[in-house]
């Protein structure tokens, strides 16, 4: 592929049903109503000359190269600003239009005489000879670069303040960091109140320096290598949005990802993530030769693959032979592609010969498998990101997405401006609760553990006040379950004085939102882990689908139960039969027929009992009759609850695999290492949260030597099945005969439509955005009870604080991948977030170290003094290693699906001047486990 | 109320807003602020815009230099101000009022809100106006000292609390102003003359005046005068009666030389033109404006190679800095006059005049053009 240079059609495209017909330069041509003369022109190719418009940016009218005759029109209006009319002649070309734009130039030249100035190339195209005002004159060649961000530069002599920047900001990303400082020729444009980029609030997402037409906002890696010569459209390996980007190369090397406009998540936007966070991929700690060792106590020692896979067969059967056919398994990876998925969990169906395979969606999401299964009949959201763009209200849950789904943020921020209203459902205030030109309608700060109080709560005002939607329910629904549900939600103990009780969030208030919800038009509901992460996170997804039911909020554009999922491929591994009771398509294990089409596919007999869990999986290591593992891509050490637990389960294993770009936390526990291939070394497809599969393309030749898949593949074989393919796009075709809900996809059909959401099959062949249109998926609807169980894990006096965790912009989860980028400079530690109160009571300061400790153990931070916590409740990140926030969480889980309560422990904060015990120990161990003997 | 106060006010409550807005279209009012837009025929725009919330608007960032009636007016008769937004409020259906006031008046500011209080209290403003049940209120908001905050839709950013940017039209703020709603911007005495209009008639306005020019104009006379002040004519008046008559030649006593009329971007006028009838019209053709009605006068001593230097600084100063022509061209223009490079300056004017996003750039070039074509001597050395 050559570089893709995306067509600018300068202003929004605008939707409208009736169109206009005008004639540009004799040409007739016909576009919506409300459409620019300009991009009526560049539709039909002829460019007119701009510089402050682009078509991500509404128009602004600041160059005035675009000036065009109208016919009957005095003077030379802008055709950027001017809307098209019927029966319009427009000319794009005249002497005097000539006249005019050498005229702009010239006073650009005047100010850039800068040789290497993209404006010179505007210069020549409108035909401009010579600089007549000199460049003696009074111009902005002295002006200071600003350095501070650390992927791209601020040269404001290149600046023409066409606010290309500013607006993007404003409009794509909705942070409104910059602005135009100064008056006149002195105007300038200026991050935060004039301080550099790195200090103001810019949030790196890279809008402005993708806007910039003169190379003012430039990136310093373009600057390092040169200009790309390349480009392959591939997918985001960060969160579940699931971001187009075009990775563009020079030789062999990767220069910058740009985003792709034709990405259907993105749009052409990104985060600091996607867009500049990317080279942990060619890291200098990246791994890239196998590596084995007989105890974990030993050096690592470097081998070749074929050694290392018969070294892993050889322990996998040893141990098989010794403990049985079910003491082995296997995790799964939601980083990976949904064919490195499949052949995991075949390899272990089908050569472990059980279904010990679980993945990192255990910890994340499974309540939402659960719960939206039960009540819709599918284990995913129900809408298309775009579909927030006819919502009315939005009711966010749980999740705060300008930290964690950055791009999809900035398309409810944009929303939101329109006029959409919000609720927040949040312990914290989060980003979304007040930022500029948003104001939640009502943040409902509840105490962590208390959803479903308010979920009942909420749904009881609605039921009680008769703001529900009776046809839709009668229509769509179990009206006997609906039946049996109104009867519980009605009792008194769901009313919102009940609630209050619980949450601490006064019952007017809960009833207003109630309201608003079930009165203001589309009322759409997005949530995150703030909602899964609990011994109810199951309850809790079952009491948003019930009253997104009830409402009749689901199975049209611009409502529905949406989960924001956490990882790039979360949606994927779930899908790709990661869990030990469900082969891919989510058909149980344990259903005859099911089996019976995978086994005729694999010619192998499949054990029809579900296998372990991965807290299972370590009870049974503790236990020792599980005694070994193969984990691609999870680094459970750092990420799982309870990590003594978890080390004592690793450190019981005779055999751990473990796949992974870097030597990660679990990997100090491992006997083989088999080096990893990161998202621009894969063939294959990641799926995001709204299940739309987007092709991930190699952008470079697996540094390891070899694919990921393949890999797998090879240690199949070595223990006596015969797994074996091609390339990536056979083992779709696989998955494609043995998935229903995937049964029309194929690398050729990604290719040629760039994306599809599932289900797309012979009902659905272009896919489906939207679930559930006429019918739930299970047919009825179905109303589950869900009574409000609280959480044992309470406060006392001796721990009378409610920890919870979550996430930050700069860094991601673990921190594998952004921990080895330059994002360390927006976030090198996590925190203690506390509230000023809190802190004020146990004499702590801004900064100072303060001891977490829990029933299950204890972690030192740093505090953060914020308003942004309610007294009661501390907050902390979890991304650095170090930090430890793991040792302090709790066994407890959800009910239904064993998903940990990360979002409620019970802990006492104290200053102290010293590391914990683990911490102190940490360092030396991580040190000596890691050794490799050259 | 013994002049008559309000009896405009009591007559509207009687009409329909269509009745309204056609007798302001009766009577002629144009727009006194300085583009002369027929007031009826803009509030007719936003009456017939559908939208659930209307504004109106009262531009009283009075910048042009030698210019003082609005601020006369609104020291001395604030109710009449407050009176005619109520008015243009019931005719266009808006039930909120801004006066956008310069922070250099900080008296206007002082009794505009007495004034708005004591008409809140004898509801002439409030949530029941002269008991009709109708609601009007009236918000006084203070600029920061920018002169293209003058410009309506920069007033409009301003208003919002945004920087004072120069909006592209269309969209007209008739259409798309405060807020995104439509919205009636009008100048103080533009305001100031419906009360008039509605208690005597659209017909007895347009009595005064001549062509297309109807009703009277508070012209402002200051500079180098003998008797400077405000004198309310209608139009039709000529320029030596205004300066002469009223005025009584220049302070100096030495002979007059030119005169500006309009703001710092009106042309600048000569003896010669001492015939000419103050006339929208009749400006127009001689390429000059009466904009704002301030008259300033200069005598022999003043340098008009000064004076044209002096407009486009004034405009590198107070330019937005949004469109091209006027953020670079002002300064270039600074330095070609330095240069006497005077073929490349009128090639600067006309790339202004055609190309400038608003009036600021637009009418920079008036002034350094009509110098440098009545006064050419004063541009060699």
């Amino acid at each position: 592929m050559s570089l893709i240079t995306e067509k600018d059609y300068g202003t929004p495209e605008i939707k409208s049903e009736k169109l206009v017909n005008l004639v540009i330069d004799g040409k007739k041509v016909t576009v919506p109503e409300g459409t620019s003369v300009m991009r009526a022109a560049r539709q039909i190719d002829t460019d007119i000359p701009s510089l402050c418009a682009t078509d991500s940016i509404k128009e602004y009218g600041s160059c005035r190269l675009c000036l065009v005759e109208v016919d009957g029109v005095r003077g030379t209006p802008a055709s950027c600003t001017t809307p098209v009319s019927d029966g319009m002649s427009v000319k794009t070309s005249s002497e005097r239009l000539t006249r005019i734009r050498r005229g702009i130039m010239e006073l650009y030249i005047s100010d850039h005489p800068d040789e290497d100035s993209p404006l010179h190339d505007m210069a020549r195209l409108v035909g401009l000879e010579e600089n007549r005002y000199g460049t003696e004159g009074h111009n902005h060649l002295k002006t200071i670069i600003d350095d501070s961000n650390p992927y791209f530069s601020f040269d404001p002599a290149k600046c023409i303040l066409c606010a290309r920047c500013v607006r993007a900001c404003e409009e794509v990303q909705g942070t409104f960091a910059l602005t135009i400082d100064g008056r006149g020729f002195d105007s300038k444009i200026a991050a935060g109140t004039d301080q550099s980029f790195l200090s103001s609030d810019c949030v790196s997402c890279g809008a402005c320096v993708q806007a910039c037409p003169t190379d003012s906002l430039f990136e310093k890696r373009v600057a390092e290598i040169g200009q790309p010569e390349r480009s392959v459209v591939t997918t985001c390996a960060y969160c579940g949005v699931g971001c187009g980007f075009k990775a563009e190369t020079k030789g062999e090397e990767v220069v910058r990802m740009m985003p792709w406009k034709d990405g259907m998540a993105n749009h052409g936007h990104s985060c600091v993530k996607g867009r500049f966070a990317w080279d942990y991929a060619i890291h200098n700690d990246r791994i890239l030769s196998p590596m084995i060792r007989d105890k974990i106590t030993d050096p690592w020692k470097k081998v070749g693959w074929d050694e290392a896979i018969k070294f892993s067969a050889d322990r996998l059967m040893t141990v098989q032979k010794k403990y049985g056919r079910k003491s082995i398994g296997g995790i799964t990876s939601s980083r990976c592609t949904n064919e490195e998925v499949f052949v995991v969990q075949k390899l272990i169906r089908a050569a472990f010969k059980n279904n010990n395979v679980d993945t990192c969606a255990r910890v994340c999401h499974s309540p939402t498998g659960y719960g939206l299964r039960e009540t819709l009949g599918t284990s995913a959201g129900t809408q298309t990101f775009d579909s927030v763009m006819d919502t009315d209200v939005m009711m966010v849950i749980g999740a705060n997405p300008p930290d964690a789904h950055p791009v999809f943020a900035s398309q409810m921020k944009k929303r939101l401006r329109d006029g959409a209203k919000l609720i927040v459902i949040d312990p914290r205030k989060t980003g979304l609760v007040k930022s500029p030109h948003i104001k939640a309608d009502y943040h409902l700060p509840l105490q962590p553990g208390t959803n479903v109080a308010m979920i009942n709560a909420i749904a009881h005002v609605v039921i009680s006040e008769g703001l529900m939607d009776q046809d839709y329910i009668d229509e769509r629904c179990d009206t006997d379950a609906f039946s049996d549900w109104r009867n519980f939600i009605l009792d008194p103990i769901n009313s919102p004085k009940e609630a209050e009780k619980h949450t601490g969030v006064a019952a007017e208030d809960i009833c207003a939102a109630a309201r608003l919800y079930a009165t203001g038009g589309n009322s759409a509901i997005y949530y995150g882990l703030g909602v899964t992460e609990h011994s109810q996170g199951s309850t809790m997804v079952i009491g948003m689908a019930n009253l997104a039911m009830a409402t009749g909020n689901i199975g049209k554009v611009g409502v529905g139960v949406n989960p924001l999922r956490g990882q790039n491929n979360v949606q994927g591994s779930c899908d790709m039969g990661s869990f030990p009771n469900e082969l891919p398509g989510y058909r149980p294990i344990s259903d005859d027929s099911a089996r019976a089409e995978f086994e005729k596919e694999w010619s192998v007999d499949l054990d029809p009992e579900p296998g372990l869990r991965i807290p299972n999986m370590f009870d049974a290591a503790v236990d020792g009759t599980y005694k070994a593992m193969y984990i691609q891509g999870e680094d459970v050490a750092q990420s799982d609850p309870n990590t003594h637990h978890v080390e004592a389960a690793m450190k019981a294993l005779d055999c751990l695999i473990v796949q992974d770009l870097f030597l990660n936390e679990t990997a100090r526990f491992a006997h083989v290492f088999l080096p990893g291939t990161s998202f621009l070394e894969k063939n294959g497809t990641f799926t995001n949260a709204e299940r739309r599969i987007s092709r991930v393309r190699k952008v470079m030749e697996p540094i390891t030597g070899m694919d990921e898949w393949e890999v797998t593949c090879r240690l199949g074989r070595a223990m006596g099945y015969d797994m074996s393919y091609s390339n990536a796009s056979e083992i779709m075709d696989e998955i494609a005969r043995l998935t229903p809900t995937f049964a029309g996809v194929s690398f050729d059909k990604l290719d040629e439509r760039g994306s599809i959401q599932w289900p797309c099959n012979e009902a659905a062949p272009e896919g489906t955005p939207i679930m559930h249109i006429d019918s739930f998926v299970r047919g009825k609807g179905n109303f589950i009870v869900t009574e409000y169980v609280p959480t044992t894990e309470r406060t006392n006096r001796k721990f009378p604080l409610i920890l919870t965790t979550g996430r930050i912009l700069s860094q991601y989860n673990v921190g594998a991948q952004t921990r080895r980028t330059k994002n360390n400079i927006w976030h090198d530690q996590d925190t203690l977030d506390i509230h000023p109160h809190d802190a004020e009571n146990r004499g702590i300061s801004d900064g100072d170290m303060v001891r977490i400790q829990s029933r299950m153990g204890e972690t030192v931070l740093e505090a953060k003094l914020t308003e942004n916590m309610q007294p009661g409740v501390v907050y902390t990140t979890f991304h650095m290693p170090e930090s430890g926030a793991n040792i302090i969480t709790t066994d407890n889980s959800d009910w239904a699906t064993a998903c940990p309560e990360y979002k409620v422990t019970a802990v006492e904060v104290r200053s102290t001047n010293r590391k914990s015990k683990w911490q102190e120990e940490f360092g030396g161990f991580s040190e000596a486990t890691r050794h490799i003997s050259k | 109320m013994e002049n008559d106060g309000f009896k405009g006010l009591e007559k509207s409550l009687k009409l329909s807003s269509k009745e309204i807005v056609d007798e302001v279209i009766t009577s002629g009012l144009r727009g006194r602020g300085g583009a002369a837009f027929p007031t009826g025929i803009k509030w007719n725009t936003v009456l017939e815009a559908e939208a659930e919330q209307k504004y109106i608007c009262c531009n009283a960032d009075e910048g042009d230099s030698g210019t003082f009636s609005d601020r006369i007016l609104m020291e001395s008769d604030p109710f009449c101000l407050i009176e005619g937004m109520t008015i243009a409020g019931l005719a266009v259906g808006a039930t909120m009022g801004y006066i956008y006031l310069r922070s250099e008046y900080p008296l206007c500011r002082s009794i505009l809100r007495k004034a708005i209080a004591i008409a809140n209290v004898n509801n002439y403003l409030g949530k029941d106006i002269c008991g009709s049940g109708k609601y009007f209120d009236i918000e006084v908001r203070l600029g920061a000292g920018s002169y293209v905050c003058g410009e309506e839709t920069a007033m409009l950013e301003s208003l919002e609390g945004k920087r004072g940017m120069v909006r592209a039209k269309p969209p007209l703020p008739a259409h798309i102003g405060l807020f995104g709603k439509p919205t009636v911007i009008n100048n103080v005495i533009s305001l100031a003359s419906v009360p008039i209009i509605l208690d005597k008639g659209g017909d007895h306005y347009a009595n005064y005046g001549i062509g297309r020019s109807r009703g009277t104009i508070a012209f402002q006379i200051t500079g180098n005068i003998k008797r400077g002040g405000l004198v309310e004519k209608a139009f039709g008046v000529s320029l030596g009666t205004l300066v002469n008559d009223f005025g009584g030649g220049t302070w100096s006593g030495k002979e007059l030389k030119a005169i500006q009329v309009g703001g710092p971007l009106g042309a600048y006028l000569s003896q010669d033109d001492l015939e000419l009838l103050l006339d929208y019209e009749a400006f127009s053709e001689v390429g000059a404006v009466l904009g704002h009605g301030g008259i300033v006068i200069f005598d022999e001593t003043a340098n008009m190679k000064d004076q044209a230097k002096f407009a486009f600084e004034f405009c590198a100063i107070e330019s937005c800095g949004k469109c091209t022509p006027c953020r670079i061209g002002s300064t270039r223009g600074t330095e070609l006059i330095e240069k006497q490079d005077y073929e490349l300056l009128k090639e600067l004017c006309e790339l202004m005049d055609t190309s400038s996003l608003c009036a600021m750039g637009g009418m920079t070039p008036i002034p350094v053009k009509s110098a440098l074509n009545k006064w050419p001597g004063d541009f060699k050395d």
